[in-house]
């Protein structure tokens, strides 16, 4: 029974033969071997065939219009026409919205909580923070609509456009229904908050210590050590996690759907309502009757695709490596 | 600059920090606050036995679509876990193999990607073909999005397992999958049904995929092939609907729901503290 195939070369156990009845040992290896290689196959496989699901069902759309897709503003689902460039504007304004109010916060409370808290305070903070992630993008949109839309309505929108005399600028001029681009960036970025705080706190744990020591040893402050020795050491990881943070927001569906106004149209002003790739999708893919209408949305569902894959990957490369970089 | 001023600036920067965590800690307590005030008076034993009311008429419950979300989670893990174990076992034995690097990049690519993406691919894989929308393929969009949690965290999990221990079961004459299976995975499991929880959590408030294939329904319904009621679905529905009454219920889903969402958490995150001493013997 024993000796039916040799171990592979290299292998630590080479040459130990089982005392007892063995089963059919090598043959038993193989094919566990065999099942979980399977399995893990399974994961690029799946990648490919989401590519091509979804290229599929856009093809028409986009062989159609080519790539007046992509550059066209006009989305007419009564007149057949179909331009994606207003849900693409929108899918950049609100994600860049909602990375400029998000990404603040995420840095503060992550140096918060690897440099200055004390321990007590470390487990409970950043477990309320890990825990915004865990609600579902249904009741962020819930909230929204009955907490954050009203306040937007007043005292919000008021204060920027006359306590702030800014209603005059393009970006917060025309009338304000709470439903908007404005309110879409805020929920995005509570959304989108806890990604980046979780990344940059790992990669800011992950600078050595002698790094801080040394910066207290010469003599700088607290704040001169984490300007100076921590961030630097840590910041391309930073800068991965908060593109991390970026491919949640372009992706996020249900809040904006709720909050955003959807309406297709490039608006200047954050208080118009506007439209997401994702949003678009989402709203209008219920009432799409007709073939053309519908690979549309999936053409939209492509461009999302493409520019998701290609987010995830380049933040986690650059997240990959600070924090292997820092356990070496 | 001189040293009182950096000294300045250091505790200003520093108060800032402060100001940052206070700020982000106050939105999670103000939704569960408004989840609380709104939802609390609707949570009776109706709101999990009886079927909705229709519109106009108050009181009804969500018994299809709690029933609806427990079937979804059912068939997603059903996929997911199995796939995502192996997988993870796999990273775990092969480690720096280009194979494993590729995959384990992937799943954090497969990760990130939006949930409509999924939704999308499912109603294009499983809806279309098949000529109607279904919780099958409601199960088929969240199993996709389970594997890549379960994979990564299954491989961390089994990775924490010491080596002695598998070379102690190699010496008494196991064989490697035997070992791999009832020494390394059982060791691990805490951890792993820690995993399998979160990615549970995940899920469970998923909305996005769920209008290209499950699709909501009104009606009781179990059955695999037709179209299933879900509670993020439905506190969706009457979140936008005009009706007072169907806002109360809303809020009362998003409340169970979270409520749901959280148990689950807390659980996975008290079962990772034993993770070390848990399991083996």
């Amino acid at each position: 029974m024993t000796g039916t195939a040799a171990p592979p070369v290299g292998d630590p156990i080479a040459g130990i033969r089982p005392a007892g009845p063995v089963e059919t040992s090598a043959r038993g290896d193989r094919v566990f071997q065999i099942v979980i290689t399977a399995f893990a196959i399974s994961i690029p496989l799946l990648l490919v065939v989401i590519a091509v699901s979804i290229g599929l069902a856009a093809w028409p759309a986009l062989s159609r219009s080519g790539l007046s897709f992509l550059t066209s503003s006009k989305w007419d689902v009564a007149a057949g026409e179909f331009g994606a460039a207003p849900a693409i504007y929108g899918t950049i304004v609100s994600s860049i919205l909602a990375l400029v109010i998000a990404t603040p916060l995420a840095l503060g409370v992550s140096i918060f909580l690897s440099e200055i808290a004390p321990k007590w305070l470390r487990q409970p903070v950043g477990f309320l923070v890990d825990l915004l992630a865990a609600i579902p993008s249904v009741v962020y949109g819930l909230w929204g609509i009955f907490v954050l839309i009203p306040l937007l309505r007043d005292p919000i929108a008021p204060f920027f456009k006359d306590t702030l005399h800014l209603g005059n600028t393009p970006l917060f001029s025309g009338p304000n229904y709470g439903y908007s681009m404005f309110a879409a960036g805020i929920i995005l970025a509570i959304m989108i908050l806890p990604f980046i705080s979780a990344v940059t706190r790992e990669v800011l744990l992950a600078v050595p210590r002698s790094q801080r020591e040394a910066a207290l040893a010469l003599g700088a402050t607290r704040w001169e050590m984490i300007r100076d020795a921590v961030i630097p050491y840590a910041k391309s990881g930073i800068i991965g996690g908060i593109i991390l943070g970026l491919g949640r927001a372009l992706g996020e569906t249900m809040a904006v759907t709720m909050l955003i106004g959807n309406r297709p149209e490039i608006a200047a002003s954050l208080f118009a309502p506007g439209y997401t790739m994702a949003s678009l999708i989402a709203n209008e893919f219920t009432e799409a009757t007709s073939d053309t209408h519908l690979s549309a949305l999936m053409g939209v569902g492509a461009v999302l695709f493409v520019v998701t894959l290609i987010v995830n990957a380049l933040a986690r490369w650059l997240v990959w490596r600070v924090t292997k970089g820092g356990v070496r | 600059m001189s040293l009182r001023s950096r000294h300045a600036t250091s505790t200003v920067m520093l108060t800032l920090t402060y100001v940052a965590a206070i700020i982000a800690t106050l939105p999670l307590l103000f939704i569960i606050f408004h989840l609380l005030r709104q939802g609390a008076a609707f949570i009776r034993p109706e709101f999990f036995t009886e079927m909705p009311k229709p519109v106009g008429e108050e009181g009804g419950g969500m018994a299809n679509a709690i029933v609806g979300t427990l079937i979804l989670i059912g068939i997603a893990s059903a996929i997911g876990l199995p796939v995502g174990i192996g997988a993870g076992l796999y990273l775990a034995d092969k480690r720096t193999a280009p194979l494993a690097t590729t995959v384990r990049f992937l799943s954090d690519v497969l990760n990130g990607l939006p949930s409509i993406v999924l939704g999308i691919f499912a109603w294009e894989f499983m809806v279309r073909p098949f000529g109607g929308f279904s919780a099958l393929a409601g199960g088929v969009a969240l199993g996709a999005m389970m594997i890549p949690l379960v994979t990564r965290t299954t491989e961390e999990m089994i990775r924490l397992v010491p080596i002695s221990l598998r070379e102690a079961a190699l010496a008494l004459g196991y064989t490697r999958w035997r070992t791999s299976v009832s020494i390394v995975l059982r060791t691990a499991l805490p951890g792993i049904v820690t995993g399998a929880l979160v990615a549970v959590a995940r899920i469970a408030g998923e909305t996005a995929p769920l209008l290209f294939t499950a699709l909501g329904n009104s009606f009781w319904s179990t059955s695999l092939n037709e179209p299933i009621a879900a509670l993020p679905l439905q506190i969706f529905t009457y979140a936008i609907s005009p009706y007072e009454s169907q806002h109360a219920q809303a809020w009362a889903g998003a409340l169970v729901l979270i409520a749901i969402v959280l148990i689950i958490s807390l659980i996975a995150r008290y079962a990772t503290r034993g993770r070390h001493d848990g399991g083996g013997d």
